[in-house]
């Protein structure tokens, strides 16, 4: 391919070539948008931004990682991937999906990070084993952190994909044999964007790209990184089966009478309550589902060293502040004090005074 | 050494980390290696913790072919403890796994594959009436007009004048060894795009049973989810329903456009049906029960060895004997306790890091020693191909009459003879027929689902050794599966509720693992010898006959577990 011009193309004029007028052009900036948690008064920006910017150079590398981060980012539902690789970014290394192997792989990473120095964005999959010299990981016969610390040096900003990139994830739970190490204990002085999660949902993915190349900032994030638009919020919190936690209806073991009624998973060891996430809202691939919507309790795969914190099985010891043998009552009030307001705490009222009545109900579907 | 040694590292659009090295004389392949360089030690980790928890870990060594680790786990585990699984479970574990092998077959075709055999920028050449035309000439898929093939054409010319190239940067356009016409390489490029639209919708079954994708969720003892016609928290007949319409769809795209799209390309390419062959031996554990995993007779991917490439006689594979499966470390970076030249079988698996390699940065392994951190598995003593070649050839030899049909219906329509099935193009010929019997069996199971719910089996989970106090205080077990890159074994020892030792040989470590102590080459090192390589700069048929295997590095490369090592369960309570 003639790598003709250093003319720089919008997405709006890239959607006007494919025939998009105006109207589709504003219904396609509202999308993404929507996924990239930009409320609606702001909507000009992201309008604005498409129309005006090229499409940014991105670098994502591939480090200690199984791949399900690209996986994920390969299910995204709005916007579509094929519109994110062709339309909004230049995607100019990725091992998972590039053309060109070998060196010519490696000259496209180099060719970027010279031609953009200082305007391509890093995106990391996976964790970086530092022990030993970092031979546990080598790509063109260099160490994954010889790499990484070349790729971050001049990137403009990072993208720490999934859990692997955040905390280590899997290879990082203990005993560690390779000392897998996270991205943001090893880069320092860049901002960096944590998108936790075993994998992240492909549209939260997208969602935070899109948020970065429109504003050309990153979004608000947590303390430990991690965007506030996805990761402000516990499982527990947004649940749906909630009501039956804060009634005391629980699932006791899988396939019950309870589980068929789709009560709370909490007894099955589900970490929805110490885990921030946006899986109960966003739900994954296109909507469909979530793991606790599909009966099995979260695994609390966003959360750091959720790998070390006990059996899956084994329920919680305790949830924000109060013990694991509370009754129902007591959990339910001491849960609607930590959440947000009068609302939850409404649902509760109601739900205690027919406490015994429930009780004497979830009895009767045991035996 | 006379030839001229190249290096492909990284090969790119696989899963994992993998370097070729080969040595290239007179515009020929003489010898080749090939090395994993990335492992992460999961077995390690896993030895401690709850075997009902096995599934989670090891599920995170592939979101590629996700949810097969899972599968293959709870298999074991169920194996060790003596647990079967409702039929419901069964089914839906069936469903989820034609849902990943559709996935996983496109996906590997259109984005990691098919840019060997399709050049890109020769489709800005095409003439889009014609493209039409043969679309409309080789199957009924309605995406099919002029029009739309010239707004396919425009997009990716607008792209290539934008100067930024991205995925598509650097590749091998032009080379000589691609051979379609502009038309054909157009009407890749279009399915290219609508397989990556597709495939996001197909894993929406795992999400409907296992609440997400990647890495859907399973549990030992059948399915976390519930059936329950009566409530809109648990699988009801809207997400059935559901489930039903992806897999029509599923089985059209595959009828429609990636069997056809095989057809259209595999006649240019015939010179590959010479080529990649390799070794001579096959191996399955076969997959997709229909009567219960205990069952092997109920499997419609049979269980077996061909040796020899004779397609007369399939032999008898027992993972659990102590003399067929055995893995060596000749050439990888472990050290046995009882030297270099021995092989352990997985239950007595023996693993410990020993890094002996150049310190990166560096320019070449050094071959003559060890070289990657893939160990070295042999049935019987026998380097073993797996994978859906060896999938359909075990199947073909023990005449399973779906396998039989429609390898002799492909065979007859491109009047060719059985012995092109030994190559590159085999290997790619047989990724897609399999994906064709798999959306019609998908359909089957999806019936038969119906059909336990209808005659009132609701049950998805057998709680009866749910409880770790019922369990003995040892066992051990093995979980087999089909994974789509081939044979997947997990070997589990359980002890005191705990996982005592847990091993996986996985397929890649068959066919990517590096030679035997005594010499013999693995699958893709044997593939390459002789492959031509028209220019050493481009070596574009390196990656072709590699890619035919559809390598998956992460799960080939993450045995680590220090004999004698013991790791404490760690309780945060």
């Amino acid at each position: 391919m003639d790598n003709k011009t250093n003319q720089k193309q919008t997405i709006w004029e890239l959607a006007q070539e494919k025939g998009y007028n105006r109207r589709d052009f504003l219904k396609f900036c509202g999308w993404i948008g929507a996924a990239a948690g930009i409320a609606s008064t702001q909507l000009g920006r992201v309008v604005y931004a498409l129309e005006n910017n090229p499409r940014p150079p991105l670098i994502w590398l591939h480090f200690q990682e199984c791949t399900c981060c690209s996986e994920s980012f390969i299910k995204s539902d709005h916007p579509l991937v094929a519109d994110v690789v062709l339309d909004l970014v230049s995607l100019d290394y990725t091992e998972t999906l590039q053309a060109a192997s070998g060196h010519q792989a490696e000259t496209a990473m180099k060719q970027t990070m010279e031609k953009y120095k200082g305007e391509y964005i890093l995106l990391v999959e996976g964790s970086i084993p530092t022990k030993d010299d970092g031979i546990h990981c080598c790509i063109g016969g260099r160490s994954a952190l010889q790499i990484l610390e070349e790729a971050a040096k001049d990137a403009k900003a990072i993208i720490a994909w999934g859990n692997c990139a955040f905390a280590g994830c899997v290879q990082a739970a203990k005993p560690n044999p390779t000392g897998a190490t996270p991205v943001r204990k090893l880069v320092h002085g860049k901002p960096i964007i944590n998108v936790p999660g075993c994998p992240p949902i492909a549209d939260v993915m997208a969602g935070v790209v899109v948020h970065l190349l429109t504003f050309g900032r990153i979004p608000e994030l947590d303390a430990q990184g991690r965007p506030k638009a996805f990761y402000g919020r516990r499982i527990h919190d947004t649940c749906y089966r909630r009501a039956n936690y804060d009634a005391g209806l629980f699932v006791e073991t899988f396939d019950d009478a309870n589980a068929k009624k789709g009560y709370c998973l909490y007894k099955m060891g589900c970490r929805g309550p110490v885990t921030y996430n946006a899986c109960a809202v966003t739900k994954w691939n296109g909507g469909v589902s979530f793991p606790i919507q599909s009966g099995h309790g979260c695994i609390g795969c966003s959360e750091a060293d959720f790998w070390d914190q006990g059996p899956l099985y084994q329920h919680l010891p305790e949830t924000a502040g109060f013990g694991i043998e509370a009754t129902a009552d007591k959990i339910g009030a001491a849960a609607a004090v930590a959440t947000v307001a009068g609302v939850a705490a409404h649902f509760v009222t109601a739900n205690l005074t027919k406490h015994g009545e429930i009780q004497d109900r979830v009895k009767g579907s045991k035996e | 050494m006379n030839g001229k040694r190249i290096v492909v590292d990284p090969v790119t659009r696989i899963e994992g980390h993998l370097r070729i090295e080969a040595e290239v004389e007179n515009g020929k392949i003489v010898d080749a290696w090939s090395a994993g360089t990335m492992v992460r030690g999961i077995e390690t980790i896993l030895k401690g913790r709850d075997p009902r928890d096995a599934w989670a870990l090891v599920g995170r060594v592939c979101g590629v072919c996700t949810s097969t680790h899972s599968l293959t786990s709870v298999r074991a585990v169920e194996d060790a403890l003596g647990i079967k699984v409702p039929p419901n479970a069964e089914l839906i574990r069936n469903l989820m796994f034609h849902t990943l092998y559709l996935q996983d077959h496109v996906v590997h075709f259109y984005h990691l594959h098919a840019l060997d055999w399709v050049d890109v920028v020769s489709a800005l050449k095409a003439d889009p009436n014609e493209v039409s035309r043969i679309q409309r000439s080789i199957s009924k898929w309605s995406k099919s007009s002029p029009g739309y093939f010239k707004d396919v054409q425009d997009r990716i010319k607008k792209f290539v004048a934008s100067g930024q190239l991205g995925i598509f940067a650097n590749g091998y356009w032009g080379h000589k060894a691609y051979k379609l016409p502009p038309e054909i390489n157009l009407l890749g490029v279009a399915h290219y795009l609508e397989a990556l639209e597709w495939q996001k919708e197909v894993v929406k079954i795992h999400t409907i049973f296992g609440g997400k994708h990647p890495h859907p969720n399973l549990v030992v003892g059948g399915m976390p989810c519930s059936i329950n016609l009566n409530e809109v928290n648990a699988i009801n007949m809207e997400r059935l329903n559901l489930v039903h319409k992806l897999l029509k769809e599923a089985q059209e795209f595959v009828s429609q456009v990636y069997i056809p799209d095989i057809m259209a390309v595999a006649p240019y390419y015939l010179d590959w049906a010479g080529i990649g062959g390799g070794l001579s031996n096959y191996l399955a554990y076969g997959d997709l029960p229909t009567g219960g995993y205990e069952d092997v007779k109920s499997f419609r991917l049979p269980r077996g060895a061909v040796l020899d490439r004779n397609l007369n006689e399939v032999q008898e594979v027992n993972a659990k004997d102590m003399d067929q499966i055995k893995e060596g470390i000749g050439h990888s970076w472990y050290e046995y306790s009882g030297g270099d030249d021995v092989t352990l079988h997985p239950f007595d698996g023996e693993t410990k890091f020993n890094y002996t390699g150049p310190k990166p940065p560096y320019e070449h392994l050094d071959v003559d020693k060890k070289y990657s951190w893939i160990k070295t598995p042999r049935w019987k003593g026998h380097a073993m191909e797996v994978g859906p070649l060896s999938r359909m050839l075990v199947g073909y030899a023990a005449k399973q009459p779906d396998i039989v049909g429609i390898v002799n219906d492909t065979l007859g329509a491109l009047k060719l003879p059985a012995t092109v099935l030994f190559s590159t193009l085999g290997r790619t010929a047989a990724r897609a027929l399999e994906s064709s019997l798999i959306s019609g069996w998908a359909l089957d199971d999806y019936q038969s689902l119906i059909n336990n719910i209808k005659n009132g089996d609701e049950r998805t989970f057998n709680p009866v050794s749910w409880e770790p106090s019922s369990w003995p205080s040892t066992a051990q077990g093995v979980g087999l599966t089909e994974a789509p890159r081939g044979a997947l074994a997990h070997f589990i020892k359980i002890k005191d509720q705990k996982i005592e030792n847990y091993q996986l040989v996985v397929p890649t470590t068959w066919n990517g693992s590096p030679r035997d102590a005594k010499g013999q080459r693995s699958a893709f090192e044997a593939s390459l010898i002789g492959t031509p390589v028209a220019d050493l700069e481009q070596p574009l048929e390196i990656i072709r006959t590699i890619h035919s295997f559809d390598p998956c590095l992460a799960c080939a490369v993450h045995l680590y577990s220090e004999k004698g090592e013991h790791v404490h369960q760690l309780n945060t309570f």
